[in-house]
C-alpha cells in the first residue's frame, strides 16, 4: 500500500461542515434556551443544582478533558513519530485514577461551588479565598488563551475562516452558553460534544481498520513496513528521564487541581455518584486515547507523513485528512464540525470555573463576606461570566501567531502546584493553617510561572536565547514539592487552634457527607452546618 | 452509642479510606513512573517486537491505561460495598 499524495479540500469553505457546526451550535443554543429557564439560583449556575447523575457527569468530564488539541495534536504525533504519541496519551491519563482516590468524594462532601470551600472550610476566608483565586484564574487564563488560539488555527484552516472571526464566533457563542444556560447548559454542551467527538474519532477508526481486517497490529505492523521498526519504539520525546518525570508528576497532579475539572463534582448529587463519575470519565477518556494513536497510525500508513506535514509543519491535520481520505468531503465536514464544537465546549467549562472564582469566591466571600444576596450573587457571576468571555476573544486575538503550546503545559503545572496540595493537606492533616495554606498556594503559582519563564521553552523556543536559566521545559518535580513543604514548615510556625479544632467537624463531613445528600436550595449563602462531633481526633496522616 | 465511641468510628472509617487511597494512589504511580522510566532507560527493549506490529513498549503503554481504569474500579467496587456500607452503620 503506498501513500499516495493526498488531494485535500482543507482550508477551504466545506459547506458539510458548516451545516454541522450550525446543526451542533443550533442544537447546545436550544438546549441553553431551556436551562436558562432553570437557572434562577446560584445553585443552579455554579453546580447545574447538583441534579446531574453519575454517567451524565462522567461524560462531561471526558467532555471538559477531552480538547481538540489532545484529539488533533496527539494523532498528529502518532502519525508523525508513532510510540512516542502514546506516552502522550498515558500522561493525560493518569491523573484520573488520582482524582477518583484522593480528591472527588472529599471535595464533594465539603465543598460548594470552588475548590476553596474545602480549603477556606476551616481556615480564615478572606487569604484563603483570594490566594484560591489567583491560582484559578492563572490556570484558567493560561488554558483558555491556549484554546482561543488553538480554535483561529484550526478553523481557519479548517473552515477557511479568518483567524479574528473564528475567535469571535467561539468567543461570542461560548459566552451566550455561560450567560444564559450556566452550568446545566455547560453540562448538556459537554456530555452531546463527548458523545460527538467519541462517536466520530470511532467511525474514523473503524473506516480505517476495515482496510487491516479490524487488526490494529496489522495497521502498525504496515507502519513498521514503512517506516521501519523505530515507528514502534520510544523516540526523541523522552530523552532526559527527569524532565519525563516532571512532566509527568505536573500532568498526574495537575488533573487534581484544575479548577474546571473540579467543579464538576458539585454538579452531582452525593459523593457515591462523583465517584462513579470518575470511574466513567476514566473510561471514556482512555479509550478515547487509544482510538486516537489507531488513528495517528492510520494517517501515517495512509497518507504519508509527507503529505501530512504538507498541509501542517505539526501534524496538526492528520486526523481531519485521515477523515476525507477514508470518508470524503462530508466526513471531512463532520470531523471539523467536531473539533470546533470541542473547543466550544472547553472555553465555556474555564469560563464558568473561572466566572466562580470571580463571583463566589471573591465577590461573595471576599468583598460581602458571606453576606450576599441570592440574586446579587447571580447578577456577579453573570456579569463575571462575561467579562471573562470578552477577555478570552481579546487575549485570543493578541496572542495571534504566538506559539501557545507550552501554556497548557504551564496551566497544568500550576495547577499541581497551587491547588493540588493546598487541597490535599487541608482535607488530610489537622494542623495546617491559613497562613501555611496562603504559602502554599502562592508559592505555588509564582514558583511556577517563575521557572517556565526561565525554561528553554521560553528562554530558547520563544526569546531566542542560547540557553535557559532553569534547565527543564517542566518545573513540576521543583515547584509541587516546593508548595507542599511551604505549606508544611509556615503551618509548623503559625499554629492557628481554631483550625485544628475544627478538623473534626472536617473529617466528619468530609466523610459522612453534608445532612442531607439530596441537593438543597434553601441556604445559598453559607455551605449548611455539619452535624457537629464534639471530640476532637487525633490527626491520621 | 456515646460521643466517644462514635468518634473512634469515625477516625477507624477515615484512616481506612485513606488507607485505600494511598494503596492505589502508589499503584498508579508505579506503573505510570515505571512505564516511563523504561521508555527513558531501555529504548531498545520497549522497540522490542513481541508479535508483528506488537512492541513490548505499546503493549506497556496500552497496559497503563487500562490499569487506570482497573485500579478506579477497584476503588468504586470497594467503596460502593464496604465503605458504604460502613458509612451507612455509622450514620444511624
Amino acid at each position: 500500500m503506498n501513500p499516495q499524495q493526498a488531494q485535500t479540500t482543507i482550508g477551504q469553505p466545506n459547506t458539510t461542515a458548516i451545516i454541522f457546526f450550525l446543526a451542533f451550535v443550533g442544537l447546545t443554543l436550544a438546549i441553553t434556551y431551556w436551562a436558562a429557564r432553570k437557572t434562577k439560583t446560584t445553585s443552579e449556575f455554579f453546580a447545574a443544582g447538583g441534579g446531574v447523575t453519575g454517567l451524565q457527569n462522567g461524560f462531561a468530564l471526558a467532555g471538559d478533558f477531552m480538547s481538540a488539541a489532545s484529539f488533533l495534536g496527539i494523532a498528529g504525533l502518532v502519525a508523525l513519530s508513532g510510540f512516542d504519541g502514546l506516552i502522550y496519551s498515558v500522561g493525560w491519563l493518569v491523573g484520573w485514577p488520582v482524582v477518583t482516590f484522593l480528591i472527588a468524594e472529599p471535595l464533594r462532601n465539603l465543598g460548594k461551588y470552588t475548590f476553596a470551600d474545602v480549603v477556606a472550610y476551616r481556615l480564615k476566608q478572606t487569604p484563603v479565598r483570594i490566594s484560591a483565586a489567583l491560582g484559578t484564574l492563572t490556570v484558567v487564563a493560561f488554558y483558555l488563551i491556549a484554546q482561543m488560539v488553538g480554535a483561529g488555527n484550526l478553523i481557519r484552516m479548517m473552515f477557511g475562516l479568518t483567524y479574528e472571526a473564528a475567535v469571535l464566533i467561539v468567543g461570542v457563542v461560548m459566552i451566550l452558553y455561560v450567560l444564559f444556560g450556566g452550568m446545566i447548559a455547560t453540562t448538556w454542551v459537554q456530555i452531546v460534544k463527548a458523545v460527538l467527538l467519541l462517536g466520530g474519532a470511532t467511525a474514523l477508526a473503524l473506516m480505517v481498520l476495515a482496510k487491516f481486517s479490524y487488526s490494529p497490529l496489522a495497521l502498525f505492523q504496515e507502519a513498521v513496513n514503512q517506516y521501519g521498526p523505530e515507528v514502534l519504539a520510544p523516540g526523541k520525546l523522552v530523552t532526559n528521564p527527569l524532565e519525563a518525570v516532571s512532566l509527568g508528576l505536573a500532568l498526574m497532579f495537575g488533573t487534581a487541581g484544575l479548577p474546571h475539572i473540579l467543579m464538576r463534582f458539585y454538579t452531582v448529587p452525593n459523593a457515591k455518584a462523583a465517584r462513579s463519575s470518575v470511574f466513567y470519565a476514566t473510561g471514556l477518556i482512555g479509550y478515547f486515547y487509544l482510538v486516537t494513536f489507531i488513528l495517528g497510525f492510520g494517517a501515517s500508513v495512509l497518507l504519508g507523513r509527507g503529505a501530512i506535514t504538507g498541509v501542517d509543519k505539526g501534524g496538526n491535520m492528520a486526523a481531519p485528512m485521515l477523515a476525507e481520505a477514508v470518508g470524503g468531503t462530508p466526513f471531512l465536514g463532520f470531523i471539523s464540525a467536531v473539533a470546533f464544537a470541542t473547543i466550544l465546549a472547553v472555553v465555556a467549562g474555564l469560563t464558568l470555573s473561572g466566572a466562580a472564582a470571580l463571583s463566589h469566591d471573591l465577590w461573595t466571600h471576599v468583598v460581602r463576606k458571606g453576606n450576599s444576596p441570592e440574586h446579587e450573587q447571580l447578577r456577579v457571576a453573570r456579569l463575571a461570566s462575561l467579562g471573562l468571555g470578552i477577555l478570552a476573544i481579546l487575549l485570543g486575538i493578541l496572542f495571534k501567531g504566538q506559539n501557545v503550546a507550552f501554556m497548557v503545559g504551564l496551566a497544568f503545572a500550576i495547577a499541581a502546584s497551587a491547588n493540588f496540595p493546598a487541597l490535599l493537606l487541608s482535607m488530610s492533616w489537622k494542623g495546617f493553617t491559613t497562613r501555611g495554606a496562603v504559602a502554599s498556594m502562592v508559592t505555588g503559582t509564582l514558583s511556577a510561572v517563575l521557572l517556565i519563564f526561565l525554561s528553554p521553552t521560553v528562554q530558547v523556543d520563544l526569546l531566542g536565547s542560547k540557553e535557559a536559566i532553569f534547565p527543564l521545559k517542566n518545573p513540576g518535580i521543583i515547584t509541587m514539592p516546593l508548595s507542599f513543604l511551604v505549606g508544611w514548615v509556615v503551618s509548623l510556625v503559625s499554629p492557628e487552634s481554631e483550625a485544628s479544632s475544627r478538623y473534626a467537624e472536617v473529617k466528619h463531613r468530609m466523610h459522612v457527607g453534608a445532612e442531607a445528600d439530596a441537593p438543597t436550595h434553601a441556604a445559598p449563602g453559607t455551605p449548611a452546618a455539619p452535624r457537629p462531633v464534639t471530640t476532637p481526633s487525633t490527626q491520621t496522616t | 452509642m456515646s460521643q466517644k465511641t462514635k468518634a473512634d468510628e469515625l477516625e477507624a472509617l477515615a484512616a481506612t479510606r485513606w488507607r485505600v487511597a494511598a494503596v492505589l494512589t502508589a499503584a498508579m504511580l508505579i506503573s505510570y513512573f515505571g512505564f516511563i522510566l523504561l521508555v527513558a532507560f531501555d529504548k531498545p527493549l520497549m522497540g522490542k517486537q513481541l508479535a508483528p506490529g506488537l512492541s513490548l513498549g505499546i503493549l506497556l503503554g496500552a497496559l497503563v491505561i487500562a490499569s487506570a481504569w482497573v485500579f478506579t474500579g477497584i476503588y468504586v467496587v470497594w467503596a460502593n460495598n464496604r465503605y458504604d456500607k460502613a458509612l451507612h452503620q455509622f450514620r444511624r
